[in-house]
């Protein structure tokens, strides 16, 4: 089979397979308890297997079913979950994912598995041995022994069932209705076993309700089982009764029908997925009681607190799937810029209607523009992606990190659904890990050190997210050590950022501006997370590229607060026109501050460098003619001057004219004119013209 | 450069056997130069240019296509010619390679010519412009067209 078609698919959805894996594992590290997680991951990781098989990746394949393996033994709760496998979990996970990446770079994913497969058997094997000898000498009281005893020696097949399964058994007896385990065996010779298993689950659906499954009713819709499957029923329905109308479909066989009671089944929250869609509501609250009814079950369960029931019988419910359509990015992009040359034509006829002077036009023109703003905003939002897809790597990445420091972090993420364009959304990972591997190394202290300094040992990080006007605001902050503003000043020096001279005109502000200066690391020694030559400058710079600011407040022993702001999107923005001799100028609005006038006459000359005062502070100049070189020779006793904040020093450019406010749509110079100083791109104007994007960030 | 003489070769080897090569011709200066129709997408009139700071000095500007913006390069500046004011016959040819398009300035379009792989030298010097930018001479009785290698004329290649 010709599988190239669905490689993009493939990929994707491997992707987000990993992602879901991730962070429910992430989860169930943190909180063991929860093993409905074990059966998302479960899940996840057998869908994947599924996956890989039909693409015909076998490493994925076999790694993902070993994987597999050790997880069935863990929700089937003849193994329990200990720190062990938890770490062997995640390298399978990091393998995974060198694998579908090495996939997407046109390989087999023939990464080796071997040792990770080792790893996982002898999880498997040797380890469950200990922890299952372990678990139930620990934690479970005598009488849950008794019980795991009678158990054991009664019929060996009885399912397991969780909480809420067991509290629709509870209900049902209470009800005085049949609680049947039913063992149905389809004849090996059945052709269409999906269709007699079809069958068996239509009748037990006229007998009354099946409340469980094995296997899922998915499996056994996808054909995915052997000749048996098992179903608890409950019913007002006899044993024999049951048992004749099943016997009544050709090639199926009631292999037994044992009545189910509520006080043998151990609880752990198993195949929630397998239930009918209706059944957990009703029983919910009965469930939560179930656990302390039935009496603490033996083996891992025992461990289960029953206070965690109430707040797992929610989380059983399959979450709903959001009502979305997969778009190919292109597409949108191509939308985008349709949306585009719609705003260029619009501003055009505007241009064309102020000086027709027709009613009609006027009219036309206007509901254009309406709806033309109207569109942008749709296309806009369409692009829109919650900043969640950048977060939700962090936790993971931040558990490693941590680990290998040996400190302590605790980290919060706030605003995870705040959106931004995509084409920021793909930009900005970068420099956020940066800024967090940056905290989590040089902010947050060692444990000991947080502990003598009366500080609680374990740190905190907070990521968080939201919008500000047009603009989208991130901070990465830390209650770690802070940056000593003297450190700088020593560094800056003693790496020749800056001369003496200058060091002593800069204030506090400006100095710790310098740690975004290229080859500035403070690391006092170079580790393997951050300060490898490559420092906050590649943050500064990638953050103004997408035409964003990036600053930084801290105080010593206090911590640390790096913000990032930047446009909520790239295509389409608001510009100030300025002409300076013949050409004109856009710059973004989101760099303006103010623009004021100024006479020549006004200009002062301080140590070579021309400024003005504005409202008695003294505003550097730069001259847009000197600075792009800008042909023609035309004096003026008047200019003006466009107040614009780069870091966090204001600026004034000067120019001759302005022209006026505009939504302008960027065009890229393309492939052979990138990374032009002081250009970030070109746009069309109503005219026709073209006109430069002034880049505030790489202009002076 | 190599690779695409290389590369012409082997084209020209296949054509011999069935077809010829088609050029588009033009002036610049005196001489006559060609480029490959393949890489040619249309002829435009001179249409205002911006100018690009800090670009490549050959590098004329950007100007506004029917709604999308392209480089221009000005031929006599990438030639090291000398300087000519814009005539009614100037025009700007829009060149495509591989996924980038660009502007052209050329004097005046003359037509589009049909060679031979008999008719085309590979490597005779020529004089007036840099042998850099010269794949061939093409060989029309009387007259000759230098023709350009598209790859380093844009500067694309390596």
């Amino acid at each position: 089979m010709d599988t190239s078609q669905y490689l993009s698919l493939f990929l994707e959805e491997s992707m987000e397979h990993l992602q879901n894996l991730n962070q429910s594992m992430l989860e169930l590290e943190n909180d063991p308890d929860r093993l409905e997680l074990l059966d998302q991951i479960f899940r996840s990781a057998h869908t994947f297997k599924g996956m890989s098989a039909t693409m015909g990746f076998e490493n994925l394949t076999h790694l993902t079913h070993k994987m597999e393996n050790l997880l069935d033994r863990l929700r089937q709760k003849t193994l329990v979950l200990n720190a062990d496998m938890i770490n062997c979990l995640f390298k399978c996970l990091d393998t995974l994912e060198q694998m579908v990446n090495n996939i997407q770079e046109g390989g087999a994913g023939d990464l080796p598995v071997d040792e990770l497969t080792a790893e996982l058997i002898a999880l498997e094997k040797g380890e469950s041995v200990s922890s299952a000898a372990a678990a139930p000498a620990e934690a479970a009281p005598p009488k849950a022994e008794g019980k795991a005893e009678k158990k054991a020696a009664g019929p060996p097949e009885q399912m397991p069932l969780n909480d809420i399964e067991l509290g629709l058994v509870i209900k049902a007896q209470e009800d005085k209705l049949f609680v049947w385990q039913i063992l149905v065996k389809l004849d090996p010779s059945c052709v269409l076993k999906g269709v007699r298993a079809f069958m068996v689950f239509k009748k037990l659906e006229e007998l009354g309700d099946v409340i469980k499954s094995l296997p899922s009713v998915q499996d056994i819709e996808d054909e995915n089982f052997d000749m048996d499957i098992e179903v608890v029923l409950i019913t007002q329905q006899n044993q024999s009764e049951v048992k004749n109308s099943l016997e009544n479909i050709s090639e199926v066989m009631v292999e037994k029908i044992l009545a189910v009671s509520k006080d043998v089944e151990p609880v752990p929250d198993d195949i929630a997925m397998d239930m009918p869609s209706d059944a957990p509501e009703e029983p919910a609250a009965s469930a939560a009681a179930a656990p302390a009814a039935a009496a603490p079950a033996p083996g891992p369960s025992a461990s289960q607190p029953a206070a965690a029931a109430p707040a797992k019988a929610p989380a059983a419910h399959q979450t709903v799937a959001h009502q979305t359509v997969r778009v190919d990015i292109d597409r949108l992009d191509k939308l985008m810029t349709l949306a585009g040359e719609l705003v260029t034509n619009k501003t055009r006829l505007e241009q064309i209607n102020a000086l027709s002077q027709l009613p009609e036009l006027n009219e036309t023109v206007e509901q254009i523009n309406r709806i033309t703003t109207d569109l942008q905003s749709v296309v806009q939002t369409v692009r829109m992606v919650p900043i969640e897809s950048v977060f939700n790597r962090f936790p993971r990445m931040v558990r490693d990190l941590v680990k290998e420091l040996g400190k302590e972090v605790n980290l919060i993420m706030e605003g995870k659904e705040t959106e931004l364009d995509r084409t920021v959304i793909d930009e900005i990972g970068d420099p956020m890990v940066h800024l967090l591997r940056n905290s989590l190394d040089h902010g947050v202290e060692m444990p000991n050190e947080r502990t003598a300094a009366g500080k609680n040992p374990v740190g905190t990080v907070k990521l968080s997210a939201h919008h500000e006007g047009n603009n989208v605001v991130i901070t990465v902050e830390d209650d770690g050590k802070g940056i000593d503003v003297n450190a700088i000043r020593e560094k800056a020096l003693r790496k020749e950022v800056v001369t003496p001279q200058q060091l002593a005109q800069m204030d506090d502000q400006t100095v710790l501006n310098l740690i975004f200066d290229a080859g500035f690391s403070t690391a006092e020694k170079v580790t393997d997370i951050s300060g490898r030559g490559v420092g906050l400058d590649v943050v500064r710079s990638k953050i103004q590229g997408l035409n964003g600011m990036v600053s930084l407040d801290t105080k010593v022993g206090q911590g640390s607060v790096f913000t990032i702001k930047l446009p909520l999107t790239l295509a389409i923005i608001q510009a100030l026109l300025v002409s300076v001799q013949d050409e004109i100028y856009a710059i973004s609005l989101g760099n303006i501050n103010e623009t004021t006038n100024l006479d020549v006459d006004d200009i002062k000359d301080i140590q070579g460098q021309k400024v003005m005062v504005l409202r008695s502070k003294v505003l550097p100049l730069v001259f847009i003619k000197d600075v792009l070189d800008v042909p023609g020779d035309k004096a003026r006793s008047e200019l003006y001057v466009v107040v614009i904040q780069k870091g966090d020093q204001q600026f004034g450019l000067v120019v001759d004219e302005l022209v006026g406010q505009q939504e302008i749509v960027i065009s890229s110079l393309g492939k052979l004119l990138t990374g032009l100083p002081g250009i970030a791109g070109a746009t069309t104007l109503g005219d026709g013209r073209v006109s430069m994007i002034l880049d505030i960030g790489t202009l002076f | 450069m190599e690779k695409s003489n290389g590369a012409v070769e082997m084209a020209a080897q296949k054509d011999a056997v069935q077809k010829n090569l088609q050029f588009v011709g033009f002036m610049l200066g005196k001489e006559e130069y060609a480029f490959d129709i393949q890489a040619v997408q249309q002829i435009v009139k001179h249409m205002p240019i911006t100018r690009v700071p800090k670009a490549p000095f050959y590098y004329k500007g950007m100007f506004n296509l029917r709604g999308s913006v392209l480089p221009v390069v000005d031929s006599h500046l990438r030639f090291g010619l000398p300087q000519e004011e814009a005539t009614e016959a100037s025009r700007i040819i829009i060149l495509r390679h591989e996924d980038i398009s660009m502007g052209f300035t050329v004097d005046r379009v003359t037509e589009v010519v049909t060679l031979g792989p008999d008719q085309i030298e590979k490597s005779q010097p020529v004089d007036g412009i840099d042998n850099q930018f010269v794949k061939g001479i093409g060989k029309l009785g009387a007259r000759l067209l230098i023709l350009l290698d598209l790859p380093i004329v844009l500067g694309i290649a390596n």
